[in-house]
């Protein structure tokens, strides 16, 4: 069995996102990036997946621009067997968007005989919890999206236990599939320098959108990228009366 | 669902609420540290726009992918699993023993050992990583680097296949503690006049003595000690020889309350009587003061670098409150005073960092000279101790106060210039080639 992770390289999840002046986006020069964080989760997943014995062989794919490679090159340390990197650079990587990601995933899949594709549930970057189910339904493939738990029975099915509203919900899938990590799925371990050293001899190979014949283009155009407004003081009410007044009144709740 | 908004609100929560999150599910590391890094900012800079700490040195050329991401990760470790903790361990005199171990499973200590014995395999620069970023957050308790870069390599350079196979593994899994003894009550700077003494006896060595100032001393599993093996001899009658700390007549004195680096165990140790085979032997006998003189050099760059770093972290503290603290109706970063002063500190840290660096690259080509060791413990421990100084005076009566990364960092600064060869020692070394 063989599974294809999705690493996407993200700004830090401890750097304050600034929008640029021009409210094209959010700066990224000279920001620490690292590898999303639910994409670890999944990663973690599967390299778990492969210790179990259940599963053969663990692919990491990024798409971007070189600097991608570092976000591959922790996923080897890790523990992924082998990386798959899909450049896009410039104007193009800036409007990357998810329907273009899992297209490409769909000829990755596709490709290298997946059984299994799991992503992060979201980047921490756009939010945009799309890339996963998209991809699935490129594929036709069943989806297990916002997994807690994942667990290979047999050789041709994957129980998946969902964190949804109302609580847990178990499902079967028959493989091949595709499965996105919430935030329980599984504790990310530490890159040991051991593993960072070994990593260095797995392959790393390169595959360009116009190789996997995919169109990047993008099909949404960002209008503007706006600060959310600055949090003004609070006030004190004096007493119970007062709050329930203020929450009438200005509020508008109703009792 | 847990966006980018959650996230980095999540680390504007103060210490308790993160706590409760913490308690109520079992987050994924991302998250756990940054309730890390809110607890921090909470107790420390009252900051709410608290950023990762970006190094200044980011771009120093000598790094490479495999630093970089070896050096995420340690510093996860380090906020994840050792911020968190160190407020206790300040008041236990000493961290956990596991803490070592997932220190260990980290794959962060024995950077610099071969994989063959269970280390990581890297280089100078991979230990450097590994003690800064331990040293920029003030987390001084853990005696990782002592352990990691000072006593493996004595058993790895001197040791016997048999001893090396035996001990390192375990050490660098961090399940077995090491702590080196050489300070005596009566013996520092001056260690040609220790009085321990190992005497041969059949095949074992009969070893009595005492030790004082040894850090890792309460958790030790393992003691290198340097002993007499021949008084008559001086200097030259000095060897290294291991000692477990399960032997008989072996006994550990006070965990000794200190000035700083509240966290970490320093004791006094005894010796009555302890018999340990003559296989325990590290080395040659009689060699003992010869291999000391050789590592000793390791030892003061380890200083160095830690030093370096720790004033690197607390510059970097003072500098984010500088900007937040108001007097006179706006921030103390827009007085002259502070400007002046956070621009002294920035010309000694960088010129400070290029010294540092290049000590490593001589270290990694193995050419580093006692010389410019001495020069690089020297130079960044007369710094550090300026910088804690001017950043604690900058901080006002909130640097007075230990939830401050300034008061933490200016009480662990004043044994720099002490421990690994004092300031006056390393004058001496440097003097002696003019």
């Amino acid at each position: 069995m063989r599974v294809i992770v999705g690493v996407k390289r993200v700004v830090d999840f401890a750097i304050k996102a600034r929008v640029k002046a021009d409210k094209t986006g959010v700066v990224t020069e000279g920001v620490k990036h690292s590898m999303n964080p639910f994409d670890e989760i999944a990663l973690e997943q599967g390299i778990r997946l492969k210790e179990s014995g259940a599963v053969k062989e663990v692919i990491a794919v990024s798409c971007g621009p070189t600097a991608c490679q570092e976000t591959l090159r922790t996923a080897l340390a890790m523990g992924a067997d082998r990386a798959i990197h899909v450049p896009v650079e410039g104007a193009a990587y800036e409007t990357l968007q998810p329907l273009a990601v899992a297209k490409i995933f769909k000829k990755l899949a596709e490709d290298n005989q997946a059984n299994l594709v799991l992503f992060g549930k979201q980047a921490i970057d756009d939010d945009a919890n799309q890339t996963a189910q998209l991809t699935s339904a490129l594929l036709n493939w069943p989806q297990g999206a916002f997994a807690a738990k994942l667990s290979v029975e047999g050789g041709s099915k994957v129980k998946v236990v969902r964190e949804i509203d109302g609580g847990l919900e178990t499902i079967e899938l028959n493989l091949p599939a595709v499965v996105s990590a919430d935030l329980r799925l599984a504790e990310p371990r530490y890159a040991s320098l051991a593993n960072i050293m070994k990593a260095k001899k797995k392959p790393l190979d390169k595959k360009t959108p116009e190789e996997l014949g995919v169109d990047i283009k993008p099909r949404i155009k960002t209008l503007s990228v706006e600060e959310p407004p600055v949090r003004k003081a609070g006030i004190k009410v004096e007493n119970v009366d007062g709050l329930l007044q203020k929450l009438r009144t200005e509020a508008g709740v109703t009792f | 669902m847990l966006s980018r908004v959650a996230l980095t609100c999540a680390r504007r929560l103060t210490q308790s609420t993160a706590a409760s999150i913490q308690q109520q599910h079992q987050q994924p590391r991302a998250l756990l540290s940054m309730g890390a890094s809110a607890a921090r900012a909470a107790a420390g800079a009252g900051s709410s726009k608290q950023q990762a700490y970006v190094s200044p040195f980011d771009e120093r050329p000598q790094l490479t992918d495999e630093h970089r991401i070896f050096r995420d990760a340690a510093r996860r470790f380090f906020e994840t699993e050792v911020a968190p903790h160190h407020a206790k361990w300040e008041q236990d005199g000493m961290v956990s023993r596991e803490v070592w171990e997932k220190a260990g499973a980290a794959g962060l200590l024995g950077t610099t050992i071969p994989v063959e014995y269970g280390g990581g395999g890297g280089d100078a620069f991979h230990a450097a990583i590994a003690v800064e970023e331990q040293l920029r957050l003030q987390l001084s308790g853990p005696g990782f680097s002592l352990h990691s870069d000072i006593i493996i390599p004595y058993i790895l350079h001197y040791g016997s296949e048999e001893q090396k196979q035996k001990w390192i593994p375990l050490m660098c899994q961090g399940k077995a503690i090491s702590a080196i003894g050489m300070s005596e009550p009566s013996a520092g700077s001056d260690l040609q006049g220790i009085k321990t003494t190992a005497v041969r006896d059949g095949d074992d060595y009969v070893i009595n003595g005492s030790k004082i100032f040894i850090s890792n001393g309460q958790m030790a599993d393992i003691i290198v000690l340097v002993a007499k093996t021949d008084p008559s001899k001086g200097a030259h009658g000095t060897s290294l020889i291991l000692v477990e700390t399960d032997r008989p007549g072996f006994q550990r004195g006070r965990n000794l309350k200190k000035l700083g680096l509240k966290a970490q165990d320093t004791s006094e140790l005894f010796f009555d009587n302890v018999r340990v085979p003559a296989s325990n032997l590290l080395g040659k006998e009689n060699h003992g003061f010869k291999y000391l003189m050789q590592e000793l050099g390791t030892e003061r760059l380890v200083i160095g670098v830690l030093s370096q770093a720790s004033a690197e972290g607390v510059f970097a503290d003072t500098v984010k409150y500088v900007n937040e603290r108001q007097a006179f109706g706006k921030s103390i970063a827009s007085f002259q005073n502070t400007k002046f002063k956070l621009a002294e500190m920035k010309t000694q840290l960088s010129v400070g960092r290029v010294f540092i660096d290049r000590c490593l690259e001589l270290q990694n080509q193995g050419k580093l000279d006692p010389v410019a060791a001495a020069i690089a413990k020297l130079h960044a421990g007369d710094m550090l101790a300026k910088i804690t100084d001017e950043c604690l005076q900058l901080h006002g009566g909130y640097g007075f106060m230990w939830e401050y990364t300034a008061a933490r960092a200016y009480a662990d600064a004043r044994v720099q210039r002490i421990y690994g060869g004092t300031s006056e020692i390393m004058k001496d070394i440097i003097s002696r080639t003019l």
